[in-house]
């Protein structure tokens, strides 16, 4: 695995921050999306406690930890998920592009066409293929029909699946294996063209080979775009993650690039977790 | 626990060959006694109902003839058919079903998407659910309080409503139903596209669910097409030929109900006969919806 000097750079982890402000203008020359004293709560339970955390431009962040630590609620704070539910909200600051898209200022639909997502099973809506990845574009743009027709097949091919499609756009997206339907889930998150992609456990559905060409996928994807990923699997972090996050009961632990995290990581917890003692 | 596992020894496998033959037997025999009890119940049920159909088909194959969808209802002993009746009754239904699908539809998207554990949510399904399991001859009567009274007369119109009134439930619990099936996951892949929710709602869920829904439909057509009470207060009947709403309509199971209480034979051969195009049509709209629902799993 190759680590950018950007990456080991990142002066992340360290959790003393003085003087908000010029902290976040600092964090953000590099970071695509800086994650300052974040809290999450559901209801009285408080699930999230100061989260600080920079996803670097155009990296891989992984995030790793046992369940219930919070890594997913994390993931969902980020294109404010979390909103559809009563009961759950956030305070502190995600900063994007210099706002901070957990305040009500920013309309939730502008941010998730900034900031897309990929869950864990894929989620093909009842469509035709075509129809599938138009339905996002159409939400944002006004294309014409050639110019709809060229990001389509961009987008298909950036998801390596247009090869396997080109001939059936006009057939329905449930016809679809599996693994293609999650790589049509990732072209149709892209489609839209969004600055960041947060992938929510998006392989632990899938069989090995598929698992393989999503992983292969998102080492393409990140020359363009900011990614997050929620793994329970260490070796999947391992392989696709530029820096990595453990995060245990709500809090974030450590975090470093990939290879020195599971090579020598600074915390005895991260070190029990990647050696298998819990979780 | 005081006991440790070392001081409960195995018991090792039963010794004992007769208690084990004895409770074999109490078993075999409480089990014949169950499933001959079972099989008893279903055969009686089947006997009723073949009993029924076969006498319906017996009688009304009969009394079926092309004079029955050609003529209109007729004075005894004058030839006559059951045309105005066959029209009423698809009039009413269909006209009925138009109006209670939209509104069954909207109020069972909104339990589904927008007043899950609302307050308001609960009573208004707890409403929906007592209409839908209320006597249909009190829906005839409240119709004809607020539709027949006031404007004068009995009409198409009313029996309509009456009708509508019946569609509006079924649709509301199976669309409700229908949704309610669907993952949040799907929900969240929209709206995490940037959707506004009405779009989540119109563009994605009720096309996932639309196979259900359309079941529902159809159930609720089948429902009101053999619907005899509320019609008896609200559209009445007419020997007449007419499909003018504003005047008194007549319809299949109006028509069965006079006529087979009638003393004359040619009366209730017709009664018979359209008991039977009743059945049919139910039953084949209960094969269509369920081919619906089969193709969409």
């Amino acid at each position: 695995m190759s680590l950018s000097t950007e990456t080991q750079n990142q002066p992340t982890g360290s959790k003393s921050f003085g003087g908000m402000q010029a902290r976040s203008e600092a964090a953000l020359n590099d970071a695509r999306v800086a994650i300052r004293n974040l809290d999450f709560f559901y209801g009285d339970n408080r699930a999230l406690k100061g989260i600080n955390l920079d996803l670097p431009d155009r990296q891989v962040t992984g995030m790793i930890g046992p369940s219930g630590c919070g890594k997913s609620t994390l993931l969902r704070i980020l294109n404010r998920m979390y909103s559809l539910y009563p009961g759950q909200r956030a305070t502190g600051e995600v900063l994007l592009d210099g706002q901070n898209i957990i305040s009500d200022a920013v309309g939730v639909n502008e941010l998730r066409a900034k900031v897309g997502m990929v869950f864990q099973k894929p989620t093909p809506f009842p469509m035709t293929i075509y129809d599938n990845i138009a339905f996002g574009i159409k939400l944002h743009e006004k294309l014409s029909k050639s110019e709809m027709g060229e990001r389509i097949e961009w987008a298909l091919t950036r998801a390596a699946l247009w090869n396997e499609v080109k001939d059936r756009l006009d057939k329905s997206a449930l016809g679809l294996s599996g693994g293609q339907q999650q790589r049509l889930c990732i072209a149709r998150t892209i489609a839209v063209r969004p600055e960041v992609i947060l992938f929510d456990e998006p392989t632990s559905a899938l069989d090995p080979i598929s698992t393989l060409k999503i992983e292969e996928l998102i080492d393409e994807l990140k020359r363009d775009f900011t990614i997050a990923i929620v793994t329970h699997n260490m070796q999947q972090a391992a392989r696709c993650a530029d820096q990595v996050a453990f995060f245990y009961l709500g809090e974030l632990i450590e975090v470093a690039p990939a290879a020195q995290l599971f090579t020598a990581p600074k915390h005895p917890k991260t070190q029990e977790y990647i050696t298998g003692r819990f979780g | 626990m005081s006991l440790s596992l070392s001081s409960m020894p195995h018991p090792g496998p039963r010794k004992d060959a007769a208690m084990a033959a004895r409770l074999g037997a109490s078993r075999k025999r409480a089990d014949i006694i169950i499933r001959t009890l079972c099989i008893a119940a279903t055969v009686i049920g089947l006997v009723l109902l073949a009993s029924i159909l076969i006498t319906l088909f017996y009688r009304g194959f009969d009394a079926l003839s092309l004079r029955v969808f050609t003529h209109i209802t007729a004075p005894p002993g004058s030839e006559g058919g059951l045309l105005n009746a066959i029209v009423g009754s698809l009039i009413q239904s269909v006209i009925g079903t138009a109006i209670g699908t939209p509104i069954g539809m909207l109020v069972g998207t909104y339990l589904a998407e927008y007043a899950k554990d609302s307050w308001l949510g609960n009573a208004v399904r707890f409403v929906s659910d007592i209409l839908l399991s209320a006597p249909s001859i009190l829906i005839g009567l409240f119709v004809y309080q607020i539709l027949v009274l006031p404007f004068g007369g009995f009409s198409g119109w009313a029996g309509i409503a009456a009708l509508a009134i019946i569609v509006i439930p079924i649709v509301v619990r199976t669309t409700e139903d229908m949704l309610q099936l669907i993952p949040n996951t799907l929900r969240e892949a929209v709206v995490g596209l940037g959707a506004p929710k009405w779009k989540m709602i119109v563009l994605v869920c009720w096309r996932s669910a639309i196979a259900g829904i359309m079941t529902g439909i159809l159930l609720a057509v089948a429902r009101v097409a053999g619907e005899t009470a509320p019609l008896l207060f609200t559209s009445l009947g007419n020997n007449a030929w007419s499909t003018d709403l504003s005047k008194p309509m007549s319809s299949l199971p109006v028509t069965i109900y006079s006529f087979a209480g009638s003393p004359f034979e040619d009366w209730i051969a017709l009664a018979w006969a359209g008991a039977l195009l009743i059945t049919l049509g139910v039953l084949s709209l209960n094969i269509l919806a369920r081919t619906l629902l089969r193709s969409r799993t």
